[in-house]
């Protein structure tokens, strides 16, 4: 019975998933998806000067001061003092710590000189040391840095790996999550073949340098009963310790926003369905030197901070300082922006250190500072010779903007002459919006027309418009096409001097032509008013006669009348016979 | 306690004997000790024996790694003999006392 409970018991000891001790370190804990096997030892091997140590130390720091599991440090090479010293660059204090019984560190001296083998003998005071160390702060964490210097100070090769072995059992018994930093050996992992007692989990670093520039890398070689990222995975050790960067969900199953963002440019949002820019998109605009493409971005910057949102503004080529002045020549003052706090302006050249890196600046940056907005003037850049790497890059950039719903802008340079639509690091494919700045060379002058080359999930005008920089700010004016050629600048301007005067001679004929008709009909005004005046007299004229005619028949009819009754005959009719 | 005496090989030692409870290693290491103390070392030594389960804090200050170690702290440089102490010759030769060996005739 108690067989069958301790193997379901075993079962449960290795699940599908088993039981992690998260180290904290940012990246790392993705990586393994949770962190190191808990209760077990992990094996840390790499290369001198790549980090072993300072992991080693940052696993124990934030296991006592992030999830409460205090650590217990044996160190083999450093002292205590040595090693307080070393770390404090990573903003970690040890003796705070030893202080605060968080920590326990304990140097364990082995000079070979010193010793002399008579007879049989086993490494009992090690674990006698450690012991003490784990029961006195009741730590849960332990690291041995490095175990192998025991290969050093004894010769009985047999015997060590031995104790060794015990240790590892020793140290599984009691539940200690452990972490064992190695040197590298030649052809096999580790110097002394620690992995053969290590064999849960086995991480590699390793510390490049590729032209000049210096790249850190960590790989997963090992992780029993886990999935784990099985790549390389660039990191990095500054003032805040270790970052490792992991590859963000390659899987194209972001969450989109309907929601739309002004570019900054009022002409701009008209061509863009009057709205601009989808919210959580990248947008790209390239074009030659000198062609407006950092002011476009400063008016995306400006934009995204006066709708009081958090921007940030990465920049390979010009100094904050510079852009600022810059910028505000065209009517732009992202000062204000900087000092609220919204605007973020990071400036650093690209061969200061490998791609990887760039991209590791730039999630820590976007991690800290949580910005809607991220700017990168000009991606181009980046471009080292290798653009499969760096277009590599740039998607993964791109889809940790996207995966967080952050709008990306970013900038690139064209060679003028090449087909403009045709990026250097091609990436074109993963852009949403993309704008693209052309010159157009006319009659002496070379002025800047902007359009939209594509703009996914929106019906973006497809005509070319004038690209100006005023004194307030990008214009966009409507070209020009005089006998079908687009006219901008001068000639621009000239045609529309030219339209303005035809216009105005147009008005001044009609306007003539409507004077004219105006005096004629006048004067047939004044003629109907004399046919009728004479109609009128007729008319006049006419009635006297009648009446006159009236009056004198009255009168013939009286006097005949008279004359008869003169006569003494009565009349019987009129006008009849006499 | 007594410094160097004038004659170079008779010099008090200080020995301190480490050893994790009744092993049989350590026990074996105590015997074979004894017996070389009371050989060679009669009437200038002081031992102590330390049990590291009993205090394992002390384990730190001598730097005790392997179980049993003799540590020999006077005269300098601190000498450690780790092992049972059954090989003779090197138990003499680390607590550097060939010398007495040959000059006194015990």
């Amino acid at each position: 019975m108690a067989m069958s409970k301790t193997r379901r018991k075993e079962d449960s000891r290795v699940p599908p998933q088993l039981e992690k001790a998260r180290t904290g370190i940012p990246g790392f804990d993705e990586i393994t998806r949770g962190g190191v096997p808990k209760g077990r030892p992990t094996i840390i091997c790499g290369g001198p000067g790549c980090g072993k140590t300072m992991f080693a130390v940052e696993f124990l720091v934030r296991g006592a001061t992030q999830f409460g599991e205090p650590g217990v440090l044996m160190t083999f090479e450093e002292t205590a003092a040595e090693m307080t010293k070393n770390v404090a660059s990573l903003g970690f204090d040890l003796k705070d710590l030893s202080a605060r019984k968080k920590l326990m560190m304990d140097y364990v001296r082995i000079e070979p000189s010193e010793i002399q083998e008579t007879g049989s003998y086993d490494l009992e005071g090690l674990f006698i040391r450690l012991q003490y160390a784990v029961d006195s702060i009741g730590a849960k964490r332990v690291v041995l840095d490095t175990l192998e210097a025991v290969f050093s100070g004894f010769s009985n090769q047999g015997l060590l790996r031995a104790e060794i072995r015990r240790l590892f059992r020793w140290l599984k018994d009691r539940g200690l999550t452990t972490v064992v930093t190695a040197e590298r050996g030649e052809g096999a992992l580790t110097r002394y073949g620690l992995e053969e007692y290590v064999s849960d989990c086995v991480i590699f670093l390793d510390h490049r340098v590729n032209e000049q520039v210096s790249t850190r890398r960590m790989r997963v070689i090992k992780y029993r009963g886990s999935s784990h990222g099985a790549d390389e995975y660039p990191f990095l050790i500054d003032d805040q310790g270790f970052s490792v960067l992991p590859s963000t969900s390659m899987g194209l199953d972001h969450a989109v926003s309907s929601q739309r963002i002004s570019s900054g440019v009022k002409e701009l949002d008209d061509m863009l369905e009057g709205k601009g820019y989808f919210r959580g998109s990248s947008v790209m605009v390239s074009g030659t030197a000198g062609s407006g493409k950092s002011s476009l971005a400063a008016h995306f910057a400006n934009q995204t901070c006066i709708d009081g949102k958090r921007c940030l503004h990465v920049a390979f080529e010009e100094s904050p300082a510079q852009t600022l002045r810059n910028m505000r020549s065209i009517g732009i003052d992202l000062a204000p922006h900087v000092k609220k706090g919204l605007l973020r302006m990071e400036a650093w050249r690209p061969t200061q250190s490998g791609l990887e890196m760039h991209l590791l600046r730039i999630h820590k940056l976007v991690e800290q500072f949580n910005p809607q907005a991220v700017i990168v003037d000009p991606i181009t850049n980046l471009v080292t010779g290798n653009t499969h790497e760096v277009h590599a890059m740039l998607m993964r950039l791109l889809d940790f903007l996207k995966t967080k719903q952050i709008t990306a802008f970013f900038t690139a340079l064209t060679e003028g002459g090449a087909a403009m639509e045709r990026t250097e690091v091609q990436v074109s494919s993963l852009i949403d919006t993309w704008m693209l700045l052309r010159d157009v060379e006319l009659n002496g002058e070379r002025n800047r027309c902007l359009y939209v080359l594509k703009s996914r999930g929106m019906a973006n005008s497809n005509q070319v418009r004038e690209f100006v920089m005023t004194r307030n700010g990008i214009r966009l004016l409507p070209v020009y096409l005089g006998s079908g050629t687009v006219l901008t600048g001068s000639a621009r301007l000239s045609q529309e001097a030219r339209e303005k005067a035809d216009e105005t001679a147009r008005l001044q004929e009609a306007k003539e032509k409507s004077k004219t008709l105006e005096i004629k009909r006048k004067v047939l005004e004044a003629k109907v008013a004399a046919l009728r005046a004479e109609f009128a007299d007729e008319e006049d004229r006419l009635a006297q006669s009648a009446k006159r005619d009236e009056q004198k028949e009255r009168s013939l009819a009286r006097d005949i009348a008279e004359m008869a009754s003169l006569r003494g005959s009565k009349a019987p009719g009129k006008g009849q016979g006499a | 306690m007594k410094k160097k005496a004038a004659k170079s090989g008779v010099e008090f030692i200080e020995l301190k004997l480490y050893v994790a409870g009744q092993t049989p290693k350590s026990l074996a290491a105590l015997a074979n000790l004894k017996k070389i103390c009371h050989e060679h070392l009669e009437g200038r030594y002081t031992l102590h024996v330390i049990d590291l389960v009993k205090t394992p804090q002390l384990a730190q200050g001598d730097q005790i790694l392997a179980i049993p170690t003799l540590v020999r702290n006077l005269p300098v440089p601190i000498r450690k003999i780790i092992g049972d102490l059954s090989d003779l010759e090197r138990v003499l030769v680390g607590l550097n006392l060939v010398r007495a060996e040959t000059g006194s005739s015990k």
